[in-house]
């Protein structure tokens, strides 16, 4: 390798300051709320000033009803998102992966919910469904039905997070679907046709199964950003009412500058940053397993 | 694909695809709408799909740039308008950075490999999945009592590139391990070193990756909130942090607060329909190979 020879510190050079401030402004951060989530301190205080309490915060989180109610509502608003947006966004993507004029306008559309900030998706729901003034009750009442509490109700509020949920993110599943359906080998497909599969068939024995590596890290992406939601229903309903919306990420945001418990903020924000670790690993074990396997097949093609 | 025939589809199935784009852009007329309209319009309670558009409330919300006096305002409220610039400044500042430096490392990951591929692909995806709201807390203290520089935009700029690096990373190693080593090697032959080789021939190859990089990155940098409300003080606010401010007031004034969300999706969706081809392959580099 003439190359490496040539300039043994060039590779070195190349990768000191995205090394540096990956060090400095990501790897440091995330060390020190480690060491601050054993800390009682409260955001005026120094970290030298705050005094070292050990296990203490974590043990208050799991003691406190606030916290696992905002954990329960977290995971369930992540089950729920996530399994109605792989059933709508495949479904959709079985159905459309056709031969038609207009699919990368189709596509173009779809993307515009992801792209367009948070915040603004957040904005424009939080119209939709103002009490008087939005259009979901403007068009009840015009059909003569009862105006919907959307976001003043526990468990409305619950639902209008996820419906707000589901169409921004819907999208995602279908074009990493559809991308994944366009790329099965047409012969499997066609074998199956001439050998006088159904429709129905075809789908459940043939084009799910191929599509199931994709499908499954595809869900398991979707699962690990739906715990980063955070603006959304920040804007919509901040959390409330009560603590019916409150996922995690807006308790961390709450308890840090409201409440002012920064050692404690610190402790939720590892337990969050620990589930997501598991998820990433899983789906790191599970591409890796499925790259051996190609390998092997390709082998055992070779040897044939 | 010269020739493309398109199969003839049974009516419901055109419904269908008219439905879907209605719910896909449909709220997005509506802010649309509502930013062009009148406030006495939008509280009416019959709505009514005729209206007179009005500029009306960009105006308001622009009022700092505009070079004429709006007669309906009676005092500029410059908050807007310092903003945007902020958002602009820090959007624009660290994708540059990101990419100069992001590209530089992920060839250098590429080329010399003296890390084994693994290592980094699993640290970048393990970096990439952590939510700001997990770097909440440290970034605050770390920024104000260790850096102090708490309520600038560098201080801000900082965290976008640190969070968006890894991706960026991960994303221009797949366009960088398809350039030809030979036109490397022979650029080096005729007497360039390395850093003329990366900068003269293998920056202009990989120009689609850097495309979609980019987008990604500023899209990252302008529409964050949690990370620049807890770091920027009056002066170096973005937009995104005035809207939710704004929200928190009693008396919401609508079509101001669409105009602005409005001029906030702007840039996004511009850049979809520019660019859609990259956007995609960027969003299923990493799940769909091939």
């Amino acid at each position: 390798m003439s190359t490496a020879r040539a300039n043994r510190l060039t590779p070195y050079l190349f990768l000191a300051p995205a090394g540096i401030v990956l060090l400095v402004a990501l790897f440091y951060p995330i060390c020190y709320m480690i060491y601050a989530s054993f800390l009682d301190w409260n955001p005026s205080q120094r970290i030298g000033e705050a005094d070292f309490v050990g296990l203490r915060n974590y043990i208050k989180l799991f003691s406190d009803d606030a916290f696992r109610e905002s954990m329960w509502v977290t995971l369930r608003f992540a089950a729920i998102v996530v399994t109605l947006e792989m059933v709508i966004g495949v479904g959709l993507a079985l159905l459309l992966d056709r031969n038609i004029r207009g699919m990368s306008v189709l596509r173009t559309l779809f993307i515009l919910p992801m792209m367009i900030a948070p915040i603004v998706v957040g904005l424009m729901w939080r119209y939709m469904y103002h009490p008087t003034v939005g259009i979901f009750n403007q068009t009840l009442e015009s059909w003569g039905f009862e105006p919907i509490p959307w976001l003043s109700d526990g468990s409305w509020a619950f639902t209008s997070v996820i419906i707000a949920d589901v169409w921004q993110w819907t999208p995602f599943i279908f074009i990493l679907s559809l991308a994944a359906l366009q790329s099965l080998p047409s012969s499997a497909i066609e074998a199956s046709k001439i050998d006088g599969a159904t429709g129905w068939q075809q789908i459940i024995y043939i084009k799910l199964p191929l599509m199931l590596p994709v499908l499954i890290v595809t869900l398991l992406l979707r699962l690990i950003d739906s715990f980063k939601v955070l603006e959304v229903i920040l804007v919509m309903t901040n959390g409330g009412p009560g603590l019916s919306t409150e996922i995690l990420s807006i308790r961390i945001n709450r308890t840090a500058s409201e409440f002012r418990e920064l050692g404690e903020a610190a402790a939720m924000s590892n337990l969050l940053l620990i589930v997501l670790l598991i998820l990433t690993f899983v789906m790191f074990i599970y591409n890796k397993a499925q790259e051996i396997r190609a390998e092997r097949m390709r082998a055992a093609e070779e040897e044939a | 694909m010269s020739q493309k025939t398109y199969d003839r589809q049974n009516p419901a199935f055109y419904a269908l695809l008219v439905a879907l784009v209605l719910m896909a852009i449909g709220p997005i007329y509506l802010m649309l709408a509502t930013s062009l309209k009148l406030n006495v319009d939008i509280m009416s309670e019959n709505s009514s799909w005729l209206f007179m558009p009005t500029l009306r409330n960009y105006e308001t919300a622009l009022c700092d740039f505009l070079w004429y006096e709006p007669e309906h305002l009676r005092r500029c409220d410059p908050t807007f308008g310092r903003a945007l610039t902020n958002s602009l400044i820090i959007g624009l500042i660290s994708t540059a950075i990101t990419l100069i430096i992001g590209t530089m490392a992920a060839y250098a990951l590429v080329r010399f490999r003296f890390m084994g591929r693994d290592v980094v692909s699993i640290w970048t995806l393990m970096m990439r999945m952590v939510p700001p709201a997990v770097l909440l807390v440290p970034v605050f203290g770390i920024w104000t009592f260790q850096f102090g520089i708490d309520g600038s935009r560098g201080g801000i700029i900082l965290v976008y590139v640190a969070l968006n690096l890894p991706f960026v990373i991960w994303i221009l190693q797949s366009f960088i391990v398809q350039v030809p080593i030979q036109l490397e090697e022979a650029a080096r032959m005729d007497g360039a070193g390395p850093f003329q080789v990366f900068f003269l021939v293998v920056l202009p190859l990989i120009k689609p990756g850097i495309a979609a990089a980019s987008i990604f990155t500023f899209r990252v940098a302008w529409n964050e909130f949690l990370l620049a409300n807890a770091l920027s003080d009056r002066n170096s606010r973005t937009v995104p942090v005035t809207i939710v401010n704004r929200l928190t007031e009693f008396d919401i004034d609508w079509g101001v607060i669409m105009a602005t969300g409005m001029l906030l999706a702007i840039p996004p969706i511009i850049f979809t329909f520019v660019a859609s081809r990259q956007i995609i392959t960027g969003m299923t580099a990493g799940a769909v190979k091939g």
